[in-house]
């Protein structure tokens, strides 16, 4: 059995610096499934990626693919990549990312199998459990495909170290150019803090804030204590921030020490996203607040008058 | 230009599900059933569309049982112009979705096919990208705008780390997300309209698609739960908590 990782990558200031944490937790996954683990980098002037990923331990081979034809990781490009390798392998595995969203079941579907989505277990190698209906149940799945196409919930899994190994990088793959999308651009969050998906400490706000603004608060509660910012779907939808700081059900699924959420009500696509924290505090006015049967310490407050103190006494 | 959009009938996003005590699945009997809210985005967007004078004609299609039927009439309600039912009784796979899609493209010719880029019950995000791939088409997935641009159309996603925009030759397929736009609701007076716009009913048969799957549910169980911590009384006794109980700060 071998097992091919996609990679996600992290890109500062235009350069692919390293490897996302999410494709740690993905070789996580590919370690409990078993057998050999080789990770595909696919992208443009991606070889400090690709050293990167060759030092993941328990990683044996790194496949490169570096090409003008998989910038921005176009799924009309990537996607036959994948597929012309994928026949030597029992599984195809990508983190449930932005990217593996994208490209994985484009992949399954040319290679004619199901895709299993976010899994967040292996009970087998062909066996796998999943959260459903917004994480209200959880399947335990099996498949009977060739070659298995997984993606993974990263907070499933406990990271690999991104230090030890020692693969063989290898350059892979003719250019596949559908010729049918093109970049245009993108508009990028700029941020010092953490990235949401990793940080230990996560501080959320939701319609609360009342606006844009007030998150200058959590923001520098955020600073004080290391942590990333998220937000709750009513705090994005109502324009106080960006989406990339959505945590949910349909935005980002984070699993951080400590989850401070703050001015949330709690609906049950915001739990989705954040219920398997260690330990969750929510700060809310509102007493009969869903938040506070998920957490673990609540207070009842103003928010605009707890945050500032939480901050000075941490 | 036509504009083929592809609904679902999943249970209403209000509803606390509970899953069936012999562990075989989620219990749906009587249950309100809704429009998947992301299919709501995309029946709004070809509406958009259309009444910019973009779109000429909108084909909404389902896979479902008979009572999808319902999502249909609510998709015409909202302005589109005709409705496709493929029968199937049992939930299917997204790959086996993809496939009865794929068999209505073939036989429609859309320009612009748009979906949900989830549904809220099986969450598993695959089929718009599954049946772009089986039409060759590419694929603008987590839409938050969409211009068409002559031959092309401009989709602007939401990824991880904000937004990134691609240009799409057309025909392409678009998955929408939840800034697409705000959905309308249908007025009695197209409600009662809606009843009298064509649905055809068609089966996976009469298409000549074949539904196999490769993965089955061996169980479904509830999560574990999490109780409910404790209430502090100030943020003096908050930070005490976090430091020396749960040792996280």
């Amino acid at each position: 059995m071998t097992i091919l990782v996609i990679a996600d990558y992290v890109t500062e200031a235009q350069a692919h610096t390293g490897v996302a944490p999410s494709t740690l937790n993905t070789v996580a996954a590919a370690q409990k499934i078993g057998g050999d683990i080789h990770v595909l980098v696919a992208g443009t002037g991606v070889a400090a990626v690709a050293e990167a990923a060759a030092k993941i331990a328990g990683v044996s081979k790194v496949l490169v693919a570096d090409n003008a034809a998989y910038a921005h990781q176009l799924p009309e490009n990537v996607a036959p990549l994948i597929v012309e390798l994928a026949s030597g392998y029992s599984h195809v595995l990508a983190a449930a990312t932005a990217n593996g969203k994208n490209i994985l079941p484009r992949v399954a579907a040319q290679l004619d199998v199901d895709q299993i989505s976010e899994i967040v277990s292996v009970e087998s190698p062909d066996t796998f459990k999943r959260p459903i209906y917004a994480g209200n149940a959880i399947a335990t799945v099996q498949s009977s495909a060739a070659i298995k196409v997984i993606t993974v919930r990263a907070t499933g899994f406990d990271p690999v170290a991104a230090e030890g190994g020692s693969a063989t990088v290898e350059a892979v793959g003719a250019a596949h150019d559908a010729g049918k999308s093109s970049f245009v651009g993108e508009e990028l969050a700029k941020s010092d803090r953490p990235e949401l998906t990793a940080a230990s400490i996560v501080v959320s706000g939701g319609r609360g804030m009342q606006n844009g603004d007030n998150f200058k608060h959590l923001y520098s509660l955020a600073d004080k204590l290391g942590a990333a910012v998220g937000a709750s779907r009513a705090a994005v939808d109502a324009g106080f921030v960006p989406n990339d700081m959505q945590v949910g059900q349909t935005g980002k699924i984070v699993a951080p020490q400590l989850y401070i959420a703050v001015g949330i009500s709690g609906a049950i696509q915001h739990l989705a996203g954040m219920k398997d924290s260690k330990v969750i505090v929510a700060i809310n006015k509102d007493e009969e607040a869903p938040i506070f049967q998920v957490a673990d310490y609540g207070l009842v407050a103003d928010l605009f008058e707890a945050v500032p103190e939480l901050e000075k006494l941490v | 230009m036509k504009v083929l959009v592809a609904v679902k009938r999943v249970v209403d996003y209000n509803v606390k599900v509970r899953v069936k005590a012999d562990n075989s699945g989620v219990d749906l009997a009587n249950v309100k059933m809704s429009m998947n809210p992301f299919c709501e985005i995309a029946v709004e967007e070809a509406v958009r569309l259309k009444e910019k004078g973009v779109a000429s004609e909108i084909v909404v299609v389902t896979v479902g049982p008979a009572t999808a039927q319902e999502q249909l009439r609510t998709a015409l309600a909202l302005g589109a112009d005709r409705a496709i039912l493929i029968e199937h009784a049992e939930e299917l796979t997204s790959l086996g979705v993809a496939k009865l899609l794929k068999a209505v493209v073939d036989k429609e010719q859309p320009q612009l096919v748009i979906l949900g880029k989830q549904s809220i019950d099986s969450d598993n995000n695959q089929t718009g990208q599954m049946l772009a791939a089986l039409s060759g088409y590419a694929q603008g997935t987590f839409a938050s705008k969409v211009e068409i641009n002559g031959d092309k159309v401009n989709v602007t996603r939401e990824v991880d780390d904000g937004l990134q925009t691609v240009a799409l030759n057309l025909p392409a397929i678009v998955t929408t997300d939840l800034r697409l736009n705000e959905p309308r609701y249908a007025s009695l007076p197209n409600i009662m309209k809606a009843k009298k716009k064509p649905l055809e009913t068609v089966t996976p048969e009469a298409l000549g698609v074949s539904v196999a799957s490769t993965v089955k549910t061996l169980k479904v169980e509830a999560p574990a739960v999490r109780s409910a911590g404790i209430k502090v009384k100030s943020v003096a006794e908050l930070v005490e908590k976090l430091k020396n109980e749960a040792k996280v700060i």
